[in-house]
């Protein structure tokens, strides 16, 4: 089936199976194997992307299903040469050791931090209506999505809001 | 031969530390791709043409034998290339009886018509797509006859369990008698369920080959083993198969051994002629790889009234497959942890049909600390002395068993500078005191301890023309920061900057080191580094002082100094690179390598802390959160401040989980365990801990290794539990000792009060 996706800004048109998830897509077809697959049934979050700006668990998501959608992966949000800032914190915080888990880290937490922009209540949130604040205990519930075995959440924490107000 | 006593009066560069590169807290070399995606893990290296990829099929039933097999309807299925049953697979090594973690030996797959366990791999299906290999896995129909009659959960065979070959139980003093006449004692018996270590990276292989030679990229934390063990299973020359694992997406001691996943892809390749690609599922991770085992360890505590133990036991019963032998250790650590003239610990095994068991992040003290360290606390209430005196009045002089001399133990200062920081002193001992609307609020504290080891280890460094040194090991970094301090201790040797400092490890045409586990990797494969890089030091001055274009010619080799990329004799001076350049302009190389020393075994050697923790407990839930916890460890020197530091909170956070959400049941009916993904397997999310450090004392252990460090990888969880069970009581004067401690047992017990 023929799909057309921009991902990181540029338009790929592909040829798939219609079965292909979001994922392997990515990672089996456009070689871009920064997003990780950790249990391909949306529990870990190891395959976090952007998606028009939000983030998903790109595996529960079918290629198919995004033709003409704009999805950002973690090779489109900074390099090597020239780190992001959140990427930047989670070395200088050490937000990761193993690093499996770490791109969907990053993801969902620019994800996250728009959310919270957006004043989208969480769990946490006691008032629903209101404008949100960035406490710990709403980051920690709002970053849950995203296990890391080597239980580097202290770190990740300490990362994410070293950053949050400057990319608020 | 090496000694302890060379390496406590040689002194060396990281001892001397004149850079100040060793202990800081550098950020993680291969950090840069991680954060970035581009640190290419072993299903993501791209092989020199498309690969083809396998899909595995895995047993239903715990014990038995596949009776039929139809494998044409997934053969006929879009673009299948190849269907592999213990009918047709090819000829492979042949498994020994009995196997472990150091000696390589072949591991057949598909090799029978017998089933071991539930999940064991029994078929595979290599496809042009990963779809189709998904979807003709399905159509692989296979029939068993199932002869696990009887029940699989451990406790229903517990009274069969039988001293592990080749151990005896250890018995100091007369620990009956002694107990029997303890005026105040503790026995009760603890329980850890089976665990699952959920790496987040799933086992997984890319295998090509080249002619007769084979190229694999697989998830391993030991090189050599499973080199070694591959070439053996394909009955190939070791040097027929090259395996690299440089990235690894967590271990934890479940990636110790290898899989499936090598065996098939390797095959499939070769029977194929194009790369083949195979990797666990999540489910597969769960049965198909290894466990940590569940325990029972029973304690028995007898203590004077003044609260001087009189007598100890620990006696741990616990299970591996049948095939295996492993015992999960939980008494052992008790051996050097507390004095008490009598003492009493063992293991009983029983051996169930149930997937293969093995080493999971501090084995033995993960669970036994769980049992000790919570019964500490029930002594200390019963003697109504702190928990922290208690277990300062009970403070060893030397080893309590063997009577060695400890390398070095600073177990109390743990406690002392723990106890200060957390504000321990503001505890009230009587369970049940402090409110906070509907939370009781605790606090719990107990002791870490974690053997220390070395085993032999190779490693090289090569100089290059630019000046820049290469560390090239057959060493693993599983998250442990393994690439940092190796750069770290060759920029401090070599006195180059850090950025000078290339780091080539995770394959098998490198010097060998052991790998990750145990937490004996650093030590292991930093004192391996530490002697290469003090022979290229030995082999760069003999250069300069005999090279008539050097400043340094004609003076003392032993003079040569090393700093900023400079050789100098006092004022006598030039860039290293500039010596390479003229003398070796393809680089020079040293090797190196250590071995424990003969005379090791005359310490008692191990790694030691303290865990505080403050818990607040639902009262109408019977949820338990950990509201702070700090940990204080001393663990020899500290190469990095900042990936030690991580290694311990992560192990502190296994620890709070295996006290509050982790664990697995087994169902009787299947043999099967009754979580199998990470939805029901509770490890541990963001929101389930709260704020949590570890701080490091100042200490040096020359008496370990030539650098004076230990491991830190495995102490943060040892104990960890414990001080959060504690402090659960501590809150709401609730003793659960059946671990997990999930709401509903703690409900259960709340109501009942
Ligand atoms: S791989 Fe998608 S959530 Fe785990
Ligand atoms: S860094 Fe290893 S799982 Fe998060």
């Amino acid at each position: 089936m023929k799909t057309t996706i921009t991902v990181n800004g540029e338009p790929r048109t592909l040829d798939l199976d219609p079965r292909t998830t979001l994922l392997d897509t990515l990672r089996e077809h456009l070689k871009l194997t920064g997003s990780k697959k950790g249990c391909d049934h949306g529990q870990c979050g190891a395959c976090t992307v952007l998606v028009n700006g939000v983030r998903i668990n790109s595996c529960l998501s079918l290629a198919v299903m995004h033709d003409g959608d704009q999805v950002t992966t973690i090779e489109g949000i900074g390099t090597v040469e020239k780190l992001h800032p959140l990427q930047q914190a989670f070395l200088t915080e050490d937000a990761f050791q193993c690093g499996y888990c770490t791109p969907g880290q990053i993801c969902s937490a620019l994800g996250m931090l728009k959310e919270v922009a957006e004043n989208w209540p969480s769990q946490e949130t006691a008032n629903l209506t209101g404008k949100i604040t960035l406490t710990d205990d709403e980051l920690r519930e709002r970053m849950s999505g995203n296990i890391c075995r080597c239980s580097a959440y202290p770190q990740i924490v300490a990362a994410i809001k070293s950053v949050a107000g400057e990319l608020a | 031969m090496s000694s302890v006593i060379d390496w406590e009066s040689t002194s060396n560069p990281v001892k001397e530390n004149r850079a100040g590169n060793i202990g800081k807290a550098v950020d993680r070399y291969e950090g840069p791709l991680k954060v970035t995606g581009t640190a290419p893990y072993a299903y993501e290296v791209e092989p020199p043409s498309p690969p083809a990829y396998g899909v595995m099929v895995s047993a239903p039933i715990a014990r038995g034998r596949i009776t039929a097999v139809d494998t044409a309807a997934a053969e006929a299925a879009p673009g299948v290339m190849l269907v592999w049953t213990y009918m047709n697979a090819p000829a492979q090594g042949p498994r020994p009886e009995r196997y472990d973690f150091f000696t390589p030996s072949p591991r057949p797959a598909l090799e029978s018509d017998r089933v071991y366990y539930f999940g064991q791999q029994v078929a595979v299906v290599v496809a042009d797509t990963l779809e189709n290999a998904q979807a003709a896995a399905t159509l692989v129909k296979l029939s068993y006859q199932d002869d696990a009659a009887k029940a699989v959960t451990f406790h229903d065979h517990f009274d069969e369990g039988v001293q592990p070959p080749g151990e005896s139980d250890v018995e100091i003093g007369d620990f009956e008698k002694a107990f029997a006449a303890a005026p105040v004692t503790v026995d009760d018996v603890w329980r850890t369920p089976l665990q699952n270590h959920c790496q987040m990276e799933p086992c997984a292989t890319t295998a090509w080959w080249d002619g007769d030679q084979l190229t694999v990229h697989t998830s391993v934390q030991m090189v050599r083993f499973a080199q070694n063990s591959l070439a053996e299973t394909l009955m190939l020359p070791h040097k027929s198969v090259r395996l690299l694992t440089r990235y690894v997406g967590g271990g934890f001691g479940g990636k110790g051994s290898f899989y499936e996943d090598l065996v098939l892809a390797s095959l499939a390749a070769r029977e194929l002629g194009r790369p083949v690609k195979v990797a666990f599922t999540r489910q597969q991770m769960m049965h198909g790889t290894v466990h940590r085992p569940a325990t029972d360890v029973r304690v028995r505590l007898g203590a004077t009234p003044d609260g001087r133990l009189t007598a100890m036991s620990l006696m741990t019963t616990t299970h591996c497959d049948r095939r295996g032998n492993f015992t999960e250790h939980a008494s052992n650590f008790a051996r050097s942890l507390y004095a008490a003239p009598n003492r009493l610990t063992g293991h009983r095994l029983v051996r169930l049909d149930l997937p293969v068991a093995s080493a999971m992040r501090a084995p033995g003290e993960a669970s036994g600390t769980l049992s000790l360290e919570v019964a500490m606390d029930e002594l200390a209430e019963k003697l109504g002395i702190d928990p922290v005196e208690l277990r300062i009045l009970n403070e060893p002089e030397s080893d309590p068993e063997t009577g060695k001399p400890f390398s070095i133990r600073q177990l109390v200062r743990c406690m002392r500078e723990g106890a200060q920081l957390f504000g321990w002193d503001r505890r009230l001992p009587t369970p049940g005191q402090v409110r906070d609307g509907r939370w009781l609020v605790g606090m719990g504290m107990a002791a870490a301890i974690r053997g220390n080891f070395l085993l032999p280890a190779k490693a090289s460094f090569t100089v290059d023309a630019d000046g820049v040194i290469t560390v090239k090991q057959g060493m693993t970094d599983i998250g442990t920061g393994t690439y940092t301090v190796l750069a770290q201790i060759a920029a401090e040797t070599l006195g180059v900057p850090l950025g000078d400092v290339r780091v080539e490890i995770g394959d098998s045409e490198l010097p060998p080191a052991p790998g990750s586990g145990g937490q004996f990797g650093a030590a292991t494969a930093g004192s391996a580094a530490l002697d290469a890089g003090m022979n290229l030091r030995k082999a760069i001055a003999e250069i300069a002082v005999n090279d008539p274009a050097s400043p340094l010619s004609g003076g003392d080799a032993a003079q040569v100094t090393f700093q900023d990329g400079v050789i100098a004799i006092a004022n006598r001076s030039e860039r290293l690179s500039e010596l390479i350049r003229r003398n070796r302009p393809d680089g020079l190389t040293a090797d190196g390598e250590v071995r424990p020393a003969a005379d090791a075994s005359k310490w008692s050697s191990h790694t030691y802390g303290a865990h505080y923790v403050e818990v607040g407990v639902d009262t109408i839930t019977g949820e338990v959160r950990t509201r702070r916890m700090l940990g204080v460890f001393a663990a020899g020197r500290i190469l990095n401040w900042k990936t030690a530091r991580s290694q311990l909170t992560g192990g502190m956070i296994w620890g709070v989980a295996s006290a509050l959400t982790e664990g697995n049941a087994v169902d009787p009916r299947y043999g099967s365990l009754i979580n199998q993904d990470l939805a029901s397997y509770l490890v541990p999310v963001q929101a389930d801990i709260g704020e949590l450090d570890a701080i490091m004392l100042d200490e040096v252990d020359d008496k370990a290794n030539p650098m004076g460090i230990k491991g830190v990888g495995e102490l943060g969880i040892s104990g960890a539990g414990a001080a959060v069970a504690n402090a659960i009581y501590n809150a709401c004067g609730v003793r659960v000792r059946d671990y997990p401690i999930t709401p509903d047992k703690l409900l259960a017990a709340l109501t009942a009060i």
